[in-house]
């Protein structure tokens, strides 16, 4: 045996062993990306807002006008329309999510960030949007102004 | 002997301190009519400088969190002794720096400066750009007012449009699925640690590969130098030019001055999320070109959403612009035309929607 094959050990072998060596290392360094990779997506907090909320008492809102109610985590918008009917909506532009407002000079639901405009059922008639605004069901109780999701057929 | 040559001499016997400043000592600047471009990268630096010291000031008294930080602010801008002063410099500079980053980028761009060997230093320096920009979207937030929450909730909805990635990427951005308090705590640690982290590798990275090839010398002087050598005319780096450098900071920092304390920064109205988004909305100057050109494209283009194909163009735009050197030739004689004409045509686009989206309703 010469000294130039004492210093090189069979290729397969050498191979092998690398082979186990490296995938060793890198399942470890999996191992350790993996919690910082789940520690990044922030855990999932529930809504707790349910399916009702009040949103206004009757004496806050004048006909033709609309304000922000919080329905859950999210804003949503209560009507009164000018033939003082109710309407409630999410107040959530389906564009790139800023909050919309009533807009009394116009009957319409106006998003101020890009110009998008729904009608009081909530469909996108104008600008960017690219889906109607959620609808929820308004009822009265007393003079409360209950929001509920709308019951699934 | 003087105190500070003992303190050069004791240096230099133990790190040979005299052979570690050569190259700077050597260091030249070409002489001639555009040299006056060549302040604009120092200037940034300085302006970054600023950055890094202000920013440290206010983090004396800042406190992140929705319940928090625009009352902390408040405080910094009516209690604090001069805080209206370190925090309208903070904003200023800010802007002042994506100005002249641009400014760099571009006069780097018509006087051809990224033509090897200096392909590395522009996407360094391209890079560095986009980290300003994100600088200036994270900081934006911090002070927790309407303006700054719409802004990130459009922002952070403009990620969540690219495919797949976008929408987790979006809820990362985010800290949830919504702008909450959680989004303003990740974006004061991306703001304050972990893109200070990465511009500070880069730029010292940047600065590396400036000094390693040399000032670049426009193509049409490089030809008549080249053929004449005793045309050339170069000043030294030190003091001649880190002179002239210093006194273009000091009147940077004069202009700061200047307009920090006739135009100190608003603060604006706290973030409310449940309020209407406020009428005339619109992102800081530095994003309108993209803002106003994502406006124009209409919501449906054949069967892609208009937004998804404005940010994935964005996104293709800016990759191409990353990699512009390797489209270009070294030799003079070979440099291409259409890299100048779309210099000029980039220059005249984002120059004219910024303003067209600054006069649009």
């Amino acid at each position: 045996m010469t000294a130039n094959q004492l210093s090189q050990p069979e290729p397969a072998r050498r191979r092998l062993i690398a082979f186990f060596l490296g995938g060793g290392l890198l399942a470890s360094f999996a191992s350790f990306l993996y919690p910082v990779l789940r520690y990044l997506v922030p855990p999932a907090v529930a809504d707790l807002g349910g399916d009702e909320v009040v949103a206004a008492k009757v004496s806050e809102l004048k006909p033709n006008s609309g304000m922000i109610f919080r329905f859950g985590s999210r804003p949503g918008l209560l009507i009164m329309t000018s033939d003082d009917t109710y309407r409630a909506l999410s107040a959530t532009c389906t564009h790139l999510g800023c909050t919309v407002q009533y807009r009394s000079d116009l009957h319409e639901i106006w998003c101020p960030c890009h110009n998008g405009i729904y009608d009081l059922n909530g469909r996108n008639i104008s600008g960017p949007p690219p889906r109607p605004l959620d609808v929820f069901d308004v009822h009265l109780r007393g003079d409360e102004i209950v929001v509920s999701r709308k019951r699934e057929a | 002997m003087t105190l500070f040559a003992a303190i050069r001499r004791w240096l230099d016997e133990r790190f040979d301190w005299d052979d570690l400043l050569a190259p700077l000592r050597h260091k030249t600047v070409p002489t001639h009519r555009l040299s006056y471009w060549y302040f604009l990268g120092g200037i940034t630096l300085f302006l970054f400088v600023i950055q890094v010291l202000t920013g440290i000031l206010l983090l004396l008294y800042y406190r992140p969190g929705a319940n928090e930080a625009f009352e902390s602010v408040q405080y910094i801008m009516t209690r604090v002794r001069f805080g209206w002063l370190i925090r309208s410099i903070h904003s200023w500079s800010a802007n002042l720096m994506i100005f002249t980053a641009f400014a760099h980028m571009f006069s780097v761009l018509f006087l051809k400066a990224y033509r090897k060997p200096r392909e590395l230093t522009w996407v360094s320096g391209v890079l560095l750009l986009f980290l300003v920009m994100g600088f200036g979207f994270s900081g934006y937030l911090l002070p927790w007012n309407t303006l700054a929450f719409f802004a990130t909730t459009v922002g952070t909805a403009i990620t969540g449009q690219v495919p797949i990635v976008g929408r987790p990427l979006m809820i990362f951005l985010r800290g949830g699925p919504q702008v909450t308090g959680a989004t303003l705590t990740r974006f004061f640690g991306f703001h304050v640690a972990v893109l200070p982290g990465i511009a500070t590798v880069l730029i010292l990275l940047h600065l590396l590969l400036v000094q390693r090839p040399g000032m670049s010398i426009p193509p049409k002087l490089e030809v008549q130098w080249t053929a004449n050598p005793s045309a050339r005319r170069e000043m030294k780096f030190f003091p001649n030019f880190m002179l002239r450098e210093l006194m273009a900071w000091y009147a940077a920092l004069g202009v700061l001055g200047v307009l920090a304390a006739l135009f100190p920064w608003n603060l604006g109205v706290k973030a409310d999320p449940f309020a209407s988004a406020p009428a005339g909305i619109k992102p800081e100057w530095y994003f309108l070109f993209m803002f106003q050109t994502l406006k124009l494209i209409p919501s449906k283009v054949w069967f892609i959403d208009g937004e998804v194909l404005g940010v994935l163009g964005f996104g293709l735009v800016g990759l191409l612009w990353l990699l512009l050197p390797f489209f270009e030739s070294d030799q003079p004689a070979h440099m291409k035309r259409w890299i100048t004409g779309l210099a000029v045509f980039a220059l005249a686009y984002v120059a004219g929607m910024t303003v067209y989206g600054y006069l649009a309703k």
